[in-house]
């Protein structure tokens, strides 16, 4: 690099700017919908109740690896789990698609607009004069968004066999199993269908599937494959929020419905 | 003919202020038509940058209305002329008078970067073979015009001066198309963490908002490279196949 400092303009103070739109809007709206989603899910993390209902499954508990529903994996909470702690099936699982989220490149520009105006958006000054990047603690591990997405692939698989087992609904007079369709089936399968758009369209994907090689040409599979997912990834951003707001709306879904407040549609 | 006040920028490295200038305006008319127009009349010794005036040649690189834009692409009619049009200087280079800035840094930057390598040729007459679908993705990249719109809403060198550890995205564009070049074999990743600062980088994709060849700066080029950092420093999965590959390759070898 050149070794001369540069004379530059003083820097402008925090929020000041020439520009004429309305330039705080957008780092409002992340700030105010993500903090929404971030304490809605936590909040339902921790009720570790109502998260299931007849077939259906919330994706926030899903995969239920111990609980007491009929989905659970292994069975009720284990004798292991320490009595001090608070137990919910969430809490096991949440932390993949949660550090998915948190390290998406996608989410990462637009957070750290939103809560730590870093910068508050473009061209417009800033309230630190520090500056360290994602080159230090803890930033650094954003870098570490390929392996939440190796786990968020395995959890679209996971969720795809949650919408199959969404069409098989029990009779409990009969006890019998039969196959139908209702709203909760739509919604979990919609889910999936955005929840795979985000997962699918994700840089680091596109960087696995074939962006790392120069000569992409010489590997006609991966070459489809990258023509894939960057063509879903030149819409990630709605990708990431269309997800974001139906993974909160299928478990308001399945909660309501345990809770008796609202009935499910059944088509057939 | 209807009329509009310029808030333009005066001044030179020891500091200025915005003076007012009011000129005439008719339709299609651009930001720089305005200012050349106010030069001629009003202020013969307004400093201002300019050269084809079709958006080409990225000499008229400006501030209007707080935005990083080109002066000759950005039309009146874009603008709520009922206010006055500011007009000022990249902010992240050196000013030398009026909207003129120095912008040799970028210049500096790019000597550093290492060339295009090729590999051996592939035919015996010494050429090469290429498929479109290799070049295609480091075809975006020669749009760029050097206007450095970039470099200036970079917040990193715009607001935390960080010249002297990172090239900005204008170069990453230039590192990722020649680090991406089907012929190329020079290795430039490990400059690109320790001395270009790619970890400065996060991912506000300005640049990319602010590109006056619509080049999807953070999308295309910036985030592949720290992907392909990454692939170098923080993946043991990926280093240890690429070993085990080797390793194999070493082994089957006469």
């Amino acid at each position: 690099m050149p070794d001369a400092v540069l004379p530059l303009p003083e820097p402008r103070r925090f929020g000041e700017t020439q520009r004429r739109d309305v330039w705080w809007l957008a780092p409002l709206g992340t700030f105010i919908v993500l903090l929404a989603f971030v304490l809605y899910s936590t909040w339902a993390a921790f009720q570790g109740d109502h998260y299931a209902w007849g077939p259906y499954l919330s994706p926030f508990y899903s995969p239920e690896l111990f609980g007491y529903s009929q989905h659970s994996w292994f069975g009720p909470k284990p004798v292991w789990w320490p009595s001090w702690l608070l137990f919910s099936p969430a809490l096991l699982i949440l932390w993949a698609p949660g550090g998915f989220r948190l390290t998406c490149y996608y989410y990462r520009g637009a957070y750290y607009k939103g809560f730590w105006a870093d910068p508050p958006s473009c061209a417009v000054g800033e309230p630190r004069k520090h500056y360290l990047g994602e080159n230090s603690f803890p930033l650094i591990l954003q870098n570490l968004h390929r392996y939440f997405l190796y786990l968020a692939l395995l959890f679209i698989l996971v969720l795809a066999g949650d919408v199959w087992k969404a069409l098989w609904f029990s009779d409990p007079a009969t006890g019998r199993t039969t196959f139908g369709l209702g709203v909760g089936t739509l919604v979990l399968a919609v889910n999936v269908v955005l929840l795979g758009g985000y997962t699918f369209s994700c840089h680091s994907l596109r960087h696995l599937v074939g962006g790392c090689l120069d000569v992409v040409s010489r590997a006609p599979i991966r070459c489809r494959a990258y023509r894939c997912v960057s063509c879903l990834n030149r819409r990630h951003m709605l990708w990431a929020w269309a997800s974001l707001f139906w993974v909160a709306f299928s478990d308001i879904y399945v909660r309501m419905l345990s809770l008796g407040l609202w009935s499910d549609w059944r088509f057939f | 003919m209807p009329g509009a006040t310029f808030r333009i920028w005066r001044g030179d490295a020891a500091g200025g202020a915005f003076a007012d200038y009011s000129t005439e305006v008719t339709e299609g008319m651009v930001v720089l038509d305005a200012v050349l127009r106010i030069q001629a009349a009003q202020a013969g010794d307004l400093a201002v940058r300019w050269n084809c005036k079709a958006g080409r040649c990225g000499s008229c690189s400006a501030e209007v209305n707080g935005r990083p834009r080109l002066m000759c692409m950005t039309r009146l009619s874009e603008l709520p002329l009922e206010q006055p049009v500011t007009v000022e200087p990249m902010r992240a280079f050196p000013r030398i008078k009026d909207l003129a800035c120095d912008v040799g840094w970028n210049y500096e930057v790019k000597k550093r970067i290492r060339p295009f390598k090729p590999r051996p040729p592939d035919a015996p007459d010494g050429t090469w073979r290429m498929a479109q679908a290799d070049v295609e993705r480091v075809q975006e990249f020669r749009k760029c015009i050097e206007c450095f719109l970039c470099q200036d809403v970079c917040h990193v060198l715009r607001e935390h001066a960080k010249h002297q550890e990172f090239i900005g995205p204008r170069y990453f564009v230039q590192v990722a198309a020649l680090e991406m070049h089907p012929l190329d074999a020079e290795d430039r990743l490990a400059e690109l963490g320790q001395t270009q600062g790619i970890g400065f980088c996060n991912i506000t994709k300005c640049c990319t908002r602010v590109c006056p060849e619509n080049i999807t700066i953070t999308d295309n080029a910036i985030i592949p490279l720290k992907e392909r950092w990454i692939d170098r420093h923080y993946d043991p999965i990926r280093r240890f196949l690429g070993w085990l590959r080797l390793k194999g390759g070493a082994g089957s070898g006469p």
